[in-house]
């Protein structure tokens, strides 16, 4: 594969009309010098650097890897692979890899053994746990580890401490995504296939910049807009994005209004009637109730809230209206911004209402950001039970302390799980006085990180950081584990519809690194945690036995692993879960039979309000739902708590571009992509640039009540009154690696962003905040 | 008839003035406890909206119910707020018990409203607390699930 695929990301078209197979199309790219016909051995992989869960193949020679190439037989990608996935893997051998462990010995880390560093951390743990109880230890992990991985961690987390303190980084990218199927489905699973993309006439895209977040998939999309009979788009999105530029109807409502929006979306195909009344008499509660709330939301009210033209939203609506195969999408724009669980949830009303479930072209995808963000959710790292057990169902805690033999009260369950956000205020607290942090790098993602250093740097707590490169945050830690990074180790993961794939180890990791699961088991062995019998708890030894153990849990529930195995996934590549012996080749659609997981039993949640984010009673729901119907839940449109005003005039919003991922860790030390985005911008409409009175190329400051960061103006078509900053940026590969050099001159986004999140999903609001922004002279 | 209307209309008027009040205070106290500031807007925004709603619906019988009355300034929540003299996390709990207490008591002064209306046929009164009514309820439950959250780790965490 070519440089120019830097400059034309999506690469060569290979059109298809509708309803016909997606051709293949094979990508590939090795270091200079290296022809295929030279690589000694292919090992099988998937990409870990969006959430589409591209397939492909690392090529090895002499026990380095020296290419990649995407498998043309995979269903999820058919042989493509986007330019992270090309270029990303050559961060591994980047000579600042962490490759022994360290301890922090007065005030400096110095590098250490492995003995020394887990027996530091075990007897920190142990003596928190003696002194404070289980409550004071928490854990933080990723959407980059492997489900045996976040199994193992949940396993120790939950049954081993008995702590509910455990998130993952998900929670600030797919927590909405689970709970708005959650709140609709009674358990989470995503109901569509992106197969659908092949048979939607339709494809109605929410806050979702598909093209720069999972670019495989926007080669699909825009193979089919090449083909025969293309789909028509709807995108709603704050800036014109490559998407919107592809749209039939493009609406850029003003930032925190998504719900009014949709609102008015619902209430126009419910007076056209454009509505599946027998779908929605058979499958479904709530009608009558979401039809009052909407009752009053006319396009003409929503124009003036959104600040769009009516007449541009009654397109809107008349598009999914007349969809006969309707498929709905949502990402960011949505999860990350005001009411975003609310929002979401009537994406879900919007498909049910027009009956567009479980059919080829039809359904809903909310999307996740990171590529095993689902395996944080269903495994249970992110605090919820294990396979979308219900923490109010007794029943459900009950089987997990038999398939752990631990006593139920072993397993926390008084409340629901404590979310990244309200760990961090424990801290400041002082009540959670250990943290251990896997594959992610808060110091620069969580917002408003002046007060997320402050409490990282707090003497009284402990803090663990286990990661493949030196962060922001492993300089905060008190003790650093190396860690083998991707096609260092092995164990399977699963994209945003439900593709489980196999990674395996291709090279061995650096110096002393180690396998994060290595990491955890040998955590369990040192800390003696026990089952109710004396023996281990942590029962496992290899990938492949944790996979096995994972199998047992998720067996009988939603995210069925039953009937998969290391060798099937060799063999066949991708499977859809619930793969079980009735279904041995996975599971295209999720509700084709018509039945859902929302009985009372079986059900993952009972819901939560979605302004308050207070806990539904069980009674309450069994009242509602006692059949296990899909449930339709309105919201009311509530104003965001900050709007500009004279001294923040601009909106701020936090986003993404294709050449990065995350904190840039892995694709800043990858040449090509950093050459391609090295410093952060600040997108700016031409409007607002001018009444600013700057350039391109001008460096600006942009400051928020929490902060400032610095930048350099770049015009692109935001909504004026919009400012646009990707929050890739941070400063380990600046002059001050572990922070901005004084307060106005950071260079990360969420020095600025608000300390504020979704009631129901408890994810933090990157996409709505108030700023000002001034050219800076010096 | 207008007598007990009258009562039960000030009653509740003076029960959302209160939990009103209680949400102003509990903002002002605990601006740095995100997870209750950026909820307790949108709860004082409902019972603002019900105070004002009353005192339209309490006009139209002759029962003169101001539309703002009662809600303290932002000065005067401060200092209300500055009466605890420490606040540590069991102060929230203390505020979360009352909060669910003053709800309470008021959506119990919308049952009765409720009733009244029911049985002197006032339609209109009965429609205001089918859709205000809801708003008092949540705000409990809101209360209860913020106790069953915050008490394990408050306290677990005493000394
Ligand atoms: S960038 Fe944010 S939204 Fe995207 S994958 Fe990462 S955490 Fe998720």
């Amino acid at each position: 594969m070519d440089r120019t695929r830097i400059e034309d990301p999506w690469g060569r078209r290979t059109p298809f009309a509708r309803g016909h197979m997606w051709p293949e199309r094979v990508d590939e790219y090795f270091t200079d010098g290296v022809r295929a016909e030279d690589v000694q051995e292919w090992v099988p992989a998937a990409s870990i650097l969006d959430s589409n869960g591209d397939a492909m193949d690392i090529a090895v020679m002499d026990g380095r890897m020296v290419g990649v190439r995407g498998r043309a037989t995979d269903r999820v990608n058919r042989g493509r692979l986007d330019i992270k996935s090309l270029h990303g893997w050559e961060s591994g051998s980047s000579r600042d890899r962490l490759t022994t462990p360290m301890v922090r010995e007065g005030g400096e880390l110095v590098p250490t053994d492995w003995d020394t560093a887990m027996g530091r951390v075990v007897e920190r743990c142990r003596r928190e746990l003696e002194s404070k109880g289980p409550r004071a230890i928490s854990f933080y992990t990723s959407g980059q580890l492997f489900a045996e991985e976040y199994y193992t961690l949940t396993t120790i987390a939950r049954a081993g401490i008995g702590t509910d303190h455990l998130d993952g980084n998900t929670r600030l990218c797919t927590a909405t995504a689970g709970e708005a199927l959650k709140e609709t489905f009674g358990s989470d699973g995503q109901p569509a296939s992106y197969a659908d993309i092949d048979h939607a006439d339709v494809i109605a895209l929410f806050g979702h910049n598909v093209a720069e977040t999972q670019p495989v998939l926007w080669m699909r999309i825009l193979d089919r807009l090449a083909g025969e009979d293309p789909p028509r788009l709807l995108v709603v999105d704050p800036r014109r994005t490559v998407v919107a530029e592809h749209a039939t109807v493009h609406l850029a409502p003003r930032p925190g209004t998504n719900l009014a929006l949709l609102n008015a979306l619902l209430h126009e195909v419910i007076e056209r009637d454009h509505v599946d009344h027998a779908f929605v008499e058979e499958h479904t509660v709530g009608y009558g109730t979401l039809a009052d709330e909407v009752a009053d939301c006319t396009p003409e009210w929503a124009a003036q809230v959104c600040g769009l033209e009516a007449t541009d939203i009654v397109a809107a609506a008349e598009l999914v209206g007349g969809a006969e195969r309707l498929l709905a999408t949502v990402l960011q724009g949505v999860y990350q911004s005001h009411q975003a669980t609310a929002t979401a949830v009537q994406v879900n009303n919007l498909v049910l209402l027009r009956g567009m479930l479980a059919r080829p072209g039809c359904g809903v995808l909310q999307m996740n950001g990171q590529p095993t963000a689902e395996n944080t959710r269903e495994c249970g790292a992110d605090g919820d039970l294990p396979a979308f057990r219900n923490w109010q169902n007794d029943e459900h805690i009950r089987q997990l302390a038999e398939i752990w033999n631990v006593d139920m009260m072993q397993v926390p369950h008084h409340s629901p799980p404590t979310h990244v956000m309200e760990m961090f205020h424990h801290m400041q607290e002082g009540t959670i006085t250990f943290l251990w942090i896997s594959a992610t790098n808060p110091a620069v993602s969580l917002p408003e990180l002046a007060r997320i250093r402050s409490i990282l740097s707090d003497e009284n707590l402990f803090v663990v950081v286990q990661d493949i490169f030196p962060t922001e945050t492993t300089a905060l830690a008190d003790v650093v584990l190396p860690a083998a990074g991707w096609g260092e180790k092995t164990g399977t993961f699963t994209n945003t519809d439900r593709t489980v794939h196999l990674t395996e180890r291709a090279v061995d990791p650096p110096g002393q690194a180690r396998p994060d699961l290595d990491i955890f088991l040998d955590f369990a062995a040192r800390m003696e945690l026990t089952d109710r019998d004396g023996g281990p708890l942590v029962t496992w030894h290899d990938p492949e036995s944790a996979f096995e153990a994972w199998k047992r849990c998720s067996a009988g529930r939603p995210c069925d692993y039953s009937g998969m195995s290391y060798d099937l996934l060799r063999e066949r590549g991708g499977i859809q879960w619930p793969c079980t012996e009735e279904r041995p080749d996975g599971t295209e659609r999720l509700y084709e039979d018509g039945g859902f997981w929302a009985a009372p039993a079986l059900c993952e949640t009972y819901g939560r309000d979605l302004v308050t984010g207070a806990s539904v009673q069980p009674t309450d729901y069994k009242a509602l739902n006692p059949h296990g119907k899909a449930v339709l839940k309105g919201a009311t449109y509530l104003p965001p708590h900050e709007e500009p005003d004279d001294e923040y005039p601009m909106y701020l919003t936090t986003g993404r571009t294709i050449y990065h991922f995350h904190t840039r860790t892995k694709t800043g030390r990858a040449p090509e992509l950093n050459d391609a985005a090295p410093r952060v911008w600040v997108e700016l409409s031409e409007t607002d640039a001018t009444e600013i009175g700057v350039a391109e190329g001008d460096r600006v400051q942009v400051s928020t009540p929490r902060g400032a960061m610095r930048g350099e103006v770049r015009l692109g078509d935001c909504r004026p009154g919009v400012a646009f900053v990707p929050f890739h940026y941070g400063y380990w590969d600046t002059d001050h690696p572990t922070g901005p050099p004084s307060e106005a001159d950071g260079r990360a986004a969420n020095e600025t962003t608000v300390t504020d999140w979704d009631p129901v999903s408890k994810q933090p609001m990157f996409k709505l905040g108030v700023a000002r922004i001034e050219k800076v002279t010096s | 008839m207008k007598a007990g209307l009258e009562y039960a209309l000030t009653k509740l008027h003076q029960g959302e003035n209160k939990v009103a009040e209680h949400l102003q205070v509990m903002l002002a106290r605990h601006p740095s406890d995100h997870e209750v500031h950026h909820v307790a807007i949108d709860l004082l925004r409902w019972s603002r909206e019900n105070v004002r709603q009353l005192a339209d619906a309490a006009a139209g019988y002759d029962v003169q119910l101001s539309a703002e009355a009662g809600q303290p300034s932002a000065e005067e929540a401060l200092a209300r707020a500055a009466t605890v003299e420490e606040v540590t996390p069991l102060t929230l709990l203390d505020d979360v018990r009352t909060l669910y207490l003053l709800a309470a008591e008021t959506s119990l002064d919308w049952e009765m409203l409720a009733q009244h209306a029911q049985a002197a046929r006032e339609a209109d009164l009965l429609q205001l607390s089918k859709k205000r009514h809801p708003q008092t309820q949540r705000q409990m439950k809101w209360a209860n699930t913020m106790l069953k959250v915050r008490s394990p780790q408050t306290l677990a965490s005493m000394d």
